[in-house]
C-alpha cells in the first residue's frame, strides 16, 4: 500500500498530546482561505511511500515519545488517501503506537471506517460555526463535519476541536461560545484549541505564483486570543 | 585518622586516603523532590550583584577589557588581596587585586602576552620582558622543536588552534581535597609519593615526576601563603560549609592565578559542598536562605574570573570564556542519584544573580534522574539557554561516578585523569587538499603527500575515498607528532603545578584530538556518491569550486546512507591516529568539536562539493549544516546519536535550537516535551546537547540593538556566551543556524 506525502516533521508538539511524529499526507479537496499549506493541495504532488515506510519513520523517533507522544497523520486533507492512512494506522496499532488524526471532518465518516476504528485521538477542525462562511471560504458544508462529529460522538473517540481565529470572521465571542455550543453536544469533545491565523505562509502562495486568499487579513493580537481561550473553560486544557 | 572538623561524618576508606569519591558516598544525602524549597536572593547578594553589574557594564564599555596590571606577572601569590564589596563578601579571592583587573601568564608565551596587551591599548611593561628575556617560555619551547611540515600545516590552517603560545588547560584539579583534607595532609601525601620515587631506577620518566613532585608541594604552599593573605589558615580541613566552599574556591583560584590555559574547569562540587551544607542546617547553624547565599557569593567569584587573551585567540573561542565547567547531578554506581539539594541551588544561580555562561553549568542526565530535577533542568533551558547536558548513562560505565567535564564534553576521572588539549583539525579542508593532490588552494601552498590533481568531468567516490584514506593517515601522523611536540614542552616550561597537586600522583593521560567540518565532509561524500560533482578548475589546473548535480542525502535528516558515513569518518580518524604513539603514554581520543572557530575555519576552506561555498562557515561541532534538516529537530538528534561515543571519547557536540512555539503550547508542556525530547535523545546513546530555546527575532534584535540584551546568554558549541561578547561574524554566524520551528 502507497501513498503520497507532503512532507514528514519528525518533532510535532501542535498536533496532539506530548512530542508527535507528524505525517503531512498529500492532496486536500477543500480551500480554505487561511490554508498555510497550499503546497498540499495537489493529489500529484508530494513523494511516493509504502505505509511501512512511514511507520518505520516515525518509529524512529520512538524514544523521544515519552507516555503520551506518538504518530500524527495531517495534511492536506489525511482521509483523502483514506485506504493509506487506514494502512498506517492499522500497522501503528499493532505496534502499540498512539494515533491522531488531523482532519476537517468534510468527507463522510462512513467511508473512513477502517481508518477511525484505529484512530486514538481526531483533531477535528471546525472552520467555521456558520454555514454561510463554510460556503463561501472552505468550500463544503458545514453539516459534513457536524455529520462526521456525531460518528465520532458515537463511535466515543475522544475529540480534540480546533478552530482557526482569524479577525473579522472568527475572533468573537459569540462565535466561541457556538464552539462550545457545538463541543457540549457532543461528549467525545474534551478539548478546544483556537489557532492563531499566521501569515508566515505568503511566501509559499508566492513561490507557487498563486494569490493567498485572506493575504489581506490581520493576524490577531495575542491578547485578543487569549481573551477568547479564557472562555473555553474546561475545554481550554 | 581522626579529625576534628569531620565530626558528625561518616567515616571510611576516605579518611585514610585521599579519596573525596567515597567521601560522597557515605555522606550525600539524595534529593527527589521539586525546586520549591529554594530561597530566594538575599539582599545582600542582591546589593553585591549590582555591584558586579555595575563592574560588567565597565568593562564592556572599555572594550571588553577592564584593566591590566602588565608588571606583575600572575602567580598564586603575586597580588595583594582583592575585594569586590569587602565587608559583604562571604566567599573571598580575586585573581589580581582589583576585580576584573587582568594579570600577565607569559609562561604560555611571550608574543601573545605582548599583542593582547597592545590590542587593549597597554604595553607590556619593561619589568617582565626584563624578567622573561631569560626565561624559555612553553611558546619557545615548542617552536624549536616544530618541524618545517607542522609549521606548514599550521600555516595552512589544516591544524588549527593548538596550545603552542598559552595554557593548554583542560586539567581539573580535585579542588574538593584542599576542603576536605586541609592542604598540610595533601602536602604531606606527596612528599610520601616523592620519596617512594626514590627506590626507582631513576629513568626520564622518574626524574621528570620526581621534579614534578617537588614543584607540586611547593605550590601546595603557596596556596596557604595566599590563603593567609586573605586572613584563612587553609592546613586543616574546612570545619563548615562556608570554609568548605572558600577552601575549594582558594584551591580554584590558585590554578587560575597560576595557569591561563584555554579551559579551567571546575569538575564536580555541589554535591560535595551539599554534605557540608545538610550538617550545617541539621546542625542548626545554616538556613536555607543563607545555603543559597553561599552558593550565590562562590557562583559571583566564578564569574568574576578572567583571563588576557589576543583578538585572534577570541577568533577561535568567542565569548571570553573560562570554560568553569561544574558537572551536575547524574547517577552513583550504587543506583542512588547524586542530585543533592545543591544541585537545585547552583542551578538556582541563574535566577538569583540572572543568566550567565559561566559558570558552564553542565547536566549529567540519566534516565534514572528524579523527575523534580529533570523538569526543574528543563525550566532552567527554557528560561536562561544557559545549561548542557551530557550522558550519564553513556559516561557512567567508563569513568565511574566521580568524573567531571572539562571544557565543553570532555570527561575525566576527577583527581585521577587529565588530558593534553589539542585542538583540532580540518576536515573540510583535508578532502580538498586531497583532491587537489597535496595542494590547498585558500592558502596556495603545497602540503602533504604529491599526486596528480584528480582527473576528469565527475568526481569518482571510489578514488576520492582512496585519497581520503592516504591524505588522513598522513595528516594523523603529523598531528599526533605535532603534539607531541607541544605537551612535551608544555610540562617543561609550563607544568601545571597547582592542579597536578589536586591529582593522584599516578595520573592517567588522554591526549584529545579533534576534527573539525564533519558535517561538510559527510554531506561532501555523499554528494560525490550520489549526486554528480563535476570539479571546476582554476588557470593553474586545481580545482576551486564545485557543480554538484542532483539531490543527495544530508547530515540530519537520520538517513543512514550519510549519517553512517560521518560515522565511518570518525572511526577511520581515531583508528589512524592511535597508529602514531602519544607523550607518555597517553591513550588517543578524539573531539566533534568546534567551540566558535568553525567560523573561523569556514574562512580559510575553498567551496566544498555538498555546495558550501567558499569561505562560508562550518555548522559548529557535530551539527548538520544549516537548514540541510529537512524532517524536523528529532530527525537531526538521531543523524548525529550515531556518531559513537567509542570512536569519539573526547565528546561529540550537538547545539539545537528551538523556538518556544515549536516546543510546546505552554509553559508545562515546554518543559514536559523538553524532558521526553533529552530522555529520547540521550536513550539512544548520545553524549551531548546544547538547548536554546528561543526566537530568531530575539537574536536579529540583539544584533542591531546591543544595548537592550545586556545580559542574553545562548549556548554555542559546548559552552555558553554572552551573546554580546561574539564578534559581528559569530553573531551572523549563530542567526544563521537552523532554528527547529512550528510549522
Amino acid at each position: 500500500m502507497t501513498g503520497r506525502v507532503h512532507s514528514f516533521q519528525s518533532l510535532g508538539t501542535l498536533d496532539g498530546p506530548g512530542v508527535r511524529f507528524v505525517a503531512f499526507l498529500q492532496g486536500c479537496p477543500l480551500r480554505c482561505g487561511c490554508c498555510h499549506n497550499p503546497d498540499t493541495w495537489d493529489v500529484h504532488g508530494g513523494t511516493e511511500y509504502t505505509a511501512q515506510e512511514v511507520v518505520q519513520r516515525a518509529k524512529r523517533c520512538r524514544a523521544y515519545w515519552g507516555k503520551e507522544g506518538g504518530i500524527t497523520l495531517s495534511g492536506g486533507e489525511p482521509l483523502l488517501q483514506r485506504a493509506f492512512a487506514a494502512e498506517i494506522f492499522r500497522l501503528c496499532r499493532a505496534e502499540n503506537i498512539n494515533t491522531c488524526l488531523d482532519t476537517s471532518g468534510c468527507v463522510a465518516a462512513q467511508l473512513c471506517e477502517d481508518v477511525l476504528k484505529n484512530t486514538d485521538r481526531v483533531l477535528l477542525d471546525i472552520k467555521y460555526t456558520q454555514e454561510a462562511l463554510y460556503r463561501d471560504h472552505v468550500g463544503c458544508e458545514m453539516q459534513q463535519a457536524l455529520d462526521f462529529l456525531s460518528y465520532l460522538n458515537e463511535k466515543k473517540i475522544p475529540v480534540t476541536l480546533r478552530q482557526v481565529i482569524i479577525p473579522s470572521l472568527t475572533d468573537t465571542e459569540e462565535n466561541v461560545l457556538a464552539l462550545l455550543g457545538i463541543a457540549r453536544k457532543h461528549p467525545c469533545v474534551d478539548k478546544i484549541e483556537l489557532l492563531p491565523f499566521r501569515k508566515i505562509c505568503q511566501t509559499k502562495y508566492d513561490m507557487m505564483g498563486i494569490a493567498f486568499p485572506f493575504g489581506h487579513l490581520p493576524e490577531p493580537d495575542s491578547a485578543r486570543v487569549e481573551a477568547l481561550r479564557r472562555l473555553l473553560g474546561e475545554y481550554g486544557g | 585518622m581522626e579529625h576534628k572538623n569531620w565530626q558528625d561524618f561518616k567515616g571510611g576508606a576516605w579518611q585514610n586516603e585521599i579519596n573525596v569519591r567515597d567521601f560522597i558516598q557515605q555522606n550525600y544525602t539524595e534529593y527527589k523532590g521539586d525546586e520549591a524549597f529554594l530561597a530566594p536572593a538575599t539582599e545582600r547578594t542582591n546589593a553585591l550583584m549590582k555591584k558586579v553589574q555595575s563592574l560588567f557594564a565597565l568593562e564592556r564599555q572599555f572594550g571588553g577589557v577592564l584593566d591590566i596590571d602588565t608588571a606583575t606577572v600572575s602567580s598564586l601569590k603575586s597580588y595583594s588581596p582583592g575585594y569586590i564589596d569587602k565587608d559583604n563578601e562571604i566567599i573571598v579571592g580575586l585573581q589580581t587585586n582589583r576585580p576584573l583587573k587582568r594579570g600577565v601568564n607569559p609562561f604560555g608565551g611571550m608574543r601573545m602576552v605582548r599583542q593582547a596587551c597592545e590590542a587593549y591599548g597597554y604595553k607590556l611593561s619593561n619589568k617582565v620582558e626584563e624578567e622573561f628575556r631569560y626565561r624559555t617560555t612553553h611558546n619557545d619551547g615548542v617552536y624549536r622543536a616544530y618541524t618545517d611540515e607542522m609549521r606548514q600545516a599550521r600555516r595552512c590552517h589544516v591544524i588549527t588552534g593548538l596550545p603552542d603560545a598559552y595554557g593548554r588547560g583542560r586539567i581539573i584539579g580535585d579542588y574538593r581535597r584542599v576542603a576536605l583534607y586541609g592542604v598540610d595532609k595533601l602536602i604531606a601525601e606527596k612528599k610520601k609519593d616523592k620519596q617512594k620515587l626514590a627506590d626507582a631506577t631513576f629513568d626520564t620518566e622518574q626524574i621528570r615526576q620526581d621534579e614534578e613532585l617537588y614543584q607540586q608541594i611547593a605550590f601546595l604552599g603557596y596556596m596557604k601563603e595566599m590563603a593567609a593573605m586573605y586572613g584563612f589558615d587553609i592546613s586543616e580541613p574546612a570545619k563548615d560549609a562556608r570554609e568548605a566552599i572558600q577552601w575549594t574556591y582558594f584551591a580554584y583560584l590558585g590554578a587560575i592565578k597560576e595557569q591561563n590555559g584555554a579551559a579551567m574547569s571546575l569538575g564536580r562540587v555541589s554535591t560535595f559542598f551539599d554534605i557540608y551544607i545538610e550538617r550545617d542546617i541539621a546542625r542548626g547553624v545554616l538556613t536555607e536562605e543563607g545555603a543559597q547565599e553561599l552558593m550565590d557569593d562562590f557562583v559571583i567569584k566564578l564569574r568574576m574570573a578572567r583571563h588576557l587573551r589576543t583578538p585572534e585567540y577570541n577568533e577561535l573561542f568567542g565569548g571570553d570564556p573560562m570554560w568553569i565547567t561544574e558537572a551536575v547531578g547524574g547517577m552513583g554506581e550504587d543506583g542512588r542519584t547524586l542530585v543533592t539539594k545543591s544541585s537545585f541551588r547552583v542551578l538556582h544561580t541563574l535566577y538569583t544573580l540572572g543568566s550567565s555562561p559561566e559558570p558552564n553549568l553542565t547536566v549529567l542526565w540519566a534516565q534514572g534522574l528524579p523527575e523534580g530535577f529533570k523538569k526543574y533542568c528543563a525550566k532552567v533551558s527554557i528560561d536562561t539557554d544557559s545549561i548542557q547536558y551530557e550522558n550519564d548513562d553513556l559516561m557512567r560505565p567508563i569513568y565511574g561516578d566521580d568524573y567531571a567535564i572539562a571544557c565543553c564534553v570532555s570527561a575525566m576521572k576527577v583527581g585521577k585523569q587529565m588530558q593534553f588539549f589539542g585542538a583540532r583539525c580540518n576536515l573540510a579542508k583535508l578532502l580538498l587538499i586531497a583532491i587537489n593532490g597535496g595542494y590547498d588552494t585558500s592558502t596556495n601552498m603545497a602540503i602533504g603527500p604529491r599526486m596528480d590533481v584528480m582527473q576528469g568531468d565527475t568526481l569518482s567516490y571510489d578514488e576520492v575515498m582512496r585519497r581520503m584514506e592516504e591524505y588522513m593517515a598522513w595528516l594523523c601522523h603529523l598531528y599526533v607528532n605535532t603534539m607531541n611536540v607541544i605537551h612535551y614542552m608544555h610540562d617543561k616550561y609550563a607544568y601545571e603545578k597547582t592542579q597536578m597537586a589536586l591529582h593522584d600522583t599516578s595520573v592517567e593521560r588522554f591526549m584529545a584530538f579533534g576534527v573539525a567540518g564533519l558535517s561538510v565532509v559527510a554531506d561532501s561524500l555523499s554528494a560525490i556518491k550520489y549526486a554528480k560533482v563535476h570539479p571546476i578548475r582554476n588557470s593553474e589546473g586545481y580545482i576551486t569550486d564545485f557543480n554538484t548535480e542532483g539531490n543527495f542525502p544530508k547530515f540530519g535528516n537520520d538517513d543512514d546512507r550519510v549519517d553512517l558515513m560521518a560515522r565511518d569518518l570518525t572511526h577511520r580518524m581515531i583508528t589512524e591516529l592511535r597508529k602514531t604513539p602519544a607523550y607518555r603514554n597517553a591513550i588517543h581520543t578524539l573531539s566533534v568539536l568546534t567551540i566558535t572557530s568553525n567560523v573561523m575555519y569556514g574562512k580559510n576552506t575553498g567551496a566544498t562539493p555538498d555546495g558550501r561555498k567558499n569561505t562560508e562557515p562550518f555548522a559548529p561541532g557535530a551539527n548538520p549544516m544549516h537548514n540541510r534538516e529537512e524532517n524536523g529537530a528529532l530527525a537531526s538528534l538521531n543523524s548525529v546519536a550515531k556518531i559513537s561515543y567509542d570512536d569519539c571519547r573526547d565528546g561529540i557536540s550537538n547545539t539545537f535550537s528551538i523556538t518556544p512555539a515549536a516546543l510546546g503550547r505552554d509553559d508545562m508542556e515546554r518543559k514536559n516535551n523538553l524532558v521526553t525530547i533529552l530522555d529520547g535523545y540521550f536513550g539512544q546513546m548520545a553524549h551531548h546537547i546544547n538547548v536554546n530555546v528561543l526566537n530568531r527575532e530575539t537574536l536579529m534584535d540583539a544584533y542591531e540593538n546591543p544595548e537592550k540584551y545586556p545580559n542574553l546568554t545562548i549556548r554555542v558549541s559546548g559552552y555558553a556566551v554572552n551573546f554580546n561578547k561574539l564578534s559581528r561574524e559569530q553573531q551572523r554566524e549563530v542567526i544563521s543556524r537552523t532554528f527547529h520551528e512550528a510549522v
